[in-house]
């Protein structure tokens, strides 16, 4: 790079003058709330030097012996993007929106946390601010705060968290659902009224139940015309879906029709690959392949749905640049990050590529950063869910001036 | 001054929730109820069934000798026959394991849930299982799913009413955490075998690997901002560099499958570490260090802290936190010193509900509560699943977490309400929750709530409202 990414990020900072305008025209072709966004987090710092592998990089196979990829090409070899990058063999849902121009790969990205913890990098990842535990709410749950008014047809929860819990990134003032797929029976209908009723003085409780059975008749209603459900799916058939196909199966559901919730989130782990780590074959190859095809049915779920929407996916930090002393990679700094959707302006690698030569790492051992993500998801707020710059700079990303919005980054 | 909550919180919070005629057993004397469950020596599980961690490791290095053996034979066949490759599944290591793992797991979670529905001590087994968290290995990865019962049995149980210092020294060097943070392969990179890898001019040299030396400063005693840096999280790798297994790691020839430190793979030499110079003595500069990082001010407040987060309230007050901290430093880190600190924090027993109970909890407490029984208790670590909390797999080593926000989602409740709908099905018309009511919550029990199950339509409905009401959610 990404002279032409470079150019590109540029470009739209010099637009910045005409940012209100611009916003203005997205926010009015917008408000039939379709533009559904979905944010990915993949926990434990996945390892972007190996899913984006800087194949033309001249110190990327020294540093990165056993774990280094193939030039593109050669057997098992790296997937090209361009002369410098290329992504992994495991990913070729991925690859395959990248050439129907629906993927934007970052990479050298980070939030603003500059630490090596899991979950002080996790929660900066997901609060928005620039310290870790600054603050009890998540970005996403004040950007829904700032959506445009819904139209009556939608449901009171325009988010959704796929999981028992809500992950700190999805949690704060706005009212959102959960979703996890159930394998007790139903409940009582008097009982549940009752249930109700003595909630009624517990603000959480009752809030909490509201929500789940409003997440659960929207399920119901979602499978009932005619996908198939999870749970009659044979388990033996079952077994044989990748790991995430079951919370993807419900996304598609819930965000399908437009009705119901617009923004989703789920959560996927085991990326904290500090041994034995693999390259085109292995650990990281298994979970990366097992991630790349559940977005390959998410997109075949959301059907039609999926030109108005955009996945965000995002890891806390990157890995060492140099393979560790057990064939892995222990925590690091610059990452690597994924946009894609049918309303993704894709094609490219957006990278300020900073290089691997031992003067160039960050603390002479990691990636070093060069794009803020809090860029990207500005900009992908701001022109997709048409969030409000005023609220983007002041409630959803404080602090953040310095990350300017990247406005290319969608199709409007 | 007569607190009328404090039998309940001292059963409900600092127990695993009351069982009938606890209550009344505790009386006014809820603080001496607590500190005489500290004397004893440890809470211990004595099922001649379970078996040590030394063994279920030598027996897995046997049957990978015999995969290896078995594919060699597989390989020579074929090679002569020019057949076709194997099938995976004929050797699948994964899977042969797996069939000496499960049976492990399944007999370790079913005897820790009979010990803590069944327990005369549940404050003791509420201790255990924080610093089993606070120490977490997690059953995702697949090599620890047989160890992460016998770790709790072998380094956490025998060390909970002792010093913290030696409840550090058995879980860093237990060889559950040894596999769960990649420790048994990490090498110095001056090492003896490290050095005669170099000569071999093998094109793969050995390392280090700081992953247990981080979570040991991050999440086991100095906290992530306890002042240390990226040089002291890489020295102190170097420093326990060896810590290993029997059997395990790179170039291992031993049989046993028990903790061993070896000095081949050793990084030699005297380290700094958080400015303090080690002189090297093997295995001893590793214990040296831990027993220094033990006694920093930062390790107590971080360990003070999460203790008040997991007894007192999802933020609890500098006062108690300092309170606990102090006992911690006076006392250099005697661990029932401590727990009597928490339990004189007035905080401890002003708010009744102040922490929502997790899956783990809420699953026990019914079980305690109803008197259910425990024989098939492969349903209650059944439960623990379906609910949200798997039996030793909090996913990460920095455990569970322990916020009421981390739990409390909206499909969260709605499980639990159904699951307590199934079991009150089950029991409903065998018990009385009217009369269950103040025997389980005491003081705590709300007038809602006991309006509302005197107006069940049935007794089933009744036991139902009674285990999803409020004040049973949390504790």
């Amino acid at each position: 790079m990404s002279l032409i990414g470079r150019r590109e990020f540029l470009a739209t900072s010099a637009l910045a003058a005409g940012g209100a305008l611009l916003t203005s025209r997205v926010a009015f072709a917008r408000t039939e709330g379709t533009s559904r966004f979905i944010l990915v987090i993949l926990r434990g710092a996945l390892d972007g030097l190996s899913a984006v592998p800087p194949y033309g990089d001249p110190d990327y196979a020294h540093l990165r012996r056993d774990l280094a990829l193939g030039a593109p090409g050669a057997a098992d070899g790296v997937l090209k993007l361009d002369s410098t990058f290329g992504l992994h063999p495991s990913l070729s849902f991925l690859y395959d929106s990248y050439n129907a121009r629906e993927l934007v790969v970052f990479q050298a990205i980070a939030s603003p946390y500059r630490e090596r913890s899991h979950f002080d990098g996790q929660d900066v990842l997901e609060n928005g601010h620039t310290k870790p535990h600054a603050i009890q709410t998540g970005w996403l749950n004040r950007a829904l705060s700032g959506l445009p008014s819904k139209t009556a047809a939608q449901s009171q929860e325009r988010g959704i968290a796929l999981g028992q819990n809500v992950p700190l990134v999805m949690r704060g003032p706005a009212s959102v659902a959960s979703w996890s797929p159930s394998k007790l029976t139903a409940l009582d209908d008097d009982t549940l009224q009752r249930i109700g009723d003595l909630y009624s003085r517990d603000p959480i409780l009752s809030r909490r139940l509201a929500e789940a059975l409003e997440a659960d008749a929207i399920a119901m209603s979602a499978n009932s015309d005619g996908s198939k459900m999870l749970a009659q799916r044979d388990p033996k058939e079952a077994k044989k879906y990748a790991r995430y196909d079951e919370i993807v199966d419900a996304a598609g559901s819930f965000l399908r029709s437009g009705e119901g919730p617009q923004v989703a989130v789920f959560d996927t782990t085991g990326w904290d690959t500090h041994a034995n780590e693999g390259d085109a074959k292995g650990q990281l190859s298994t979970r990366l392949g097992g991630l790349d095809s559940s977005l390959r049915k998410l997109k075949a779920q959301l059907g039609p749905a999926w030109n108005d929407t955009v996945v965000l996916l995002v890891t806390e930090f990157g890995r060492t640049a140099a393979v560790n002393g057990t064939r892995g990679t222990d925590h690091g700094t610059g990452a690597a990050a994924f946009l894609v959707g049918g309303a993704v302006r894709g094609g490219r690698v957006v990278a300020d590529w900073p290089g691997l030569s031992q003067a160039a790492l960050y603390q002479g051992r990691d990636l070093k950063p060069t794009t803020d993500m809090r860029s990207v998801i500005k900009g992908v707020l701001a022109d997709h869910l048409a969030v409000s710059t005023r609220v983007l700079e002041s409630n959803v990303f404080p602090d953040s001036s310095n990350a300017r919005a990247m406005r290319d980054l969608v199709r409007t | 001054m007569a607190n009328a909550d404090a039998p309940a919180i001292a059963a409900n919070r600092f127990g695993l929730g009351a069982r009938p005629g606890e209550l009344a057993q505790i009386g006014s004397e809820y603080r001496g109820w607590l500190s005489a469950q500290l004397r004893g020596g440890p809470l211990q599980i004595n099922d001649p069934q379970l078996r040590s961690s030394t063994e279920i490791l030598a027996q897995v290095l046997d049957i990978k000798r015999e995969q290896k053996a078995a594919r060699q034979a597989v390989a020579k066949t074929v090679v002569t026959a020019m057949e076709e490759k194997p099938t995976a599944n004929v050797n699948d290591p994964v899977m042969k394991l797996g069939e000496l793992y499960r049976p492990i797991y399944v007999a370790e979670s079913v005897a820790r849930v009979r010990t803590a529905v069944s327990t005369e001590r549940p404050f003791v087994e509420r201790l255990t299982q924080f610093w089993t968290n606070h120490f977490a290995v997690s059953i995702d990865k697949n090599a620890v799913v047989g160890l992460a019962g016998s770790f709790e049995r072998e380094a956490i149980r025998p060390f909970v009413l002792g010093s913290f210092t030696n409840l550090l020294v058995a879980a860093e060097s237990h060889q559950a955490m040894l596999l769960y943070l990649d420790n048994h392969l990490s090498v110095g990179p001056t090492s003896r075998v490290a050095r005669l890898r170099e000569r071999r001019r093998q094109d793969r040299p050995f390392g280090i690997n700081e992953n247990l030396a981080r979570e040991i400063l991050e999440l086991h005693t100095l906290g992530v901002n306890g002042g240390y840096t990226q040089t002291d999280v890489t020295t102190f790798a170097q420093v326990i560099s060896g810590w290993s297994i029997s059997g395990y790691g790179p170039l291992s020839r031993g049989e046993a499958g028990g903790f061993v430190f070896r000095t081949e793979l050793h990084e030699p030499g005297a380290k700094t570490v958080l400015g303090k110079r080690y002189a090297d003595d093997g295995f001893a500069q590793g214990e040296a260090v831990l027993r220094d990082i033990a006694a920093k001010p930062a390790t107590a407040r971080f360990i003070a802290t999460k203790l008040a987060r997991h007894f007192v309230a999802d933020e609890p007050s500098e006062r108690t936190i300092s309170r606990i901290a102090r006992a911690f430093v006076k006392s250099s880190g005697d661990l029932p010193t401590v727990y009597n600190a928490l339990i004189d924090s007035p905080e401890a027993w002003s708010q009744p509900r102040a922490k929502y109970k997790t899956p783990s909890d809420y699953v026990i407490s019914t079980y305690r509560g109803l008197q259910l029984p425990t024989v098939a208790g492969r349903k209650i670590v059944g439960s623990l699943d379906v609910l949200g909390q798997r039996s030793y797999s909090p996913g990460s080593p920095a455990g569970w977490p322990d916020r009421s926000a981390d739990w409390d989602g909206a499909s969260a409740l709605l499980k639990r309400i159904q699951w307590a709908e199934a079991v009150a099905q089950k029991v409903g018309s065998l018990r009385d929750a009217i009369a269950l009511g103040p025997e389980l919550l005491g003081n705590t029990l709300s007038d809602a709530t006991r309006t509302a199950i005197g107006r069940a339509a049935s007794p089933t409905q009744a036991l139902t409202l009674l285990l999803t009401a409020p004040e049973f959610l949390r504790r």
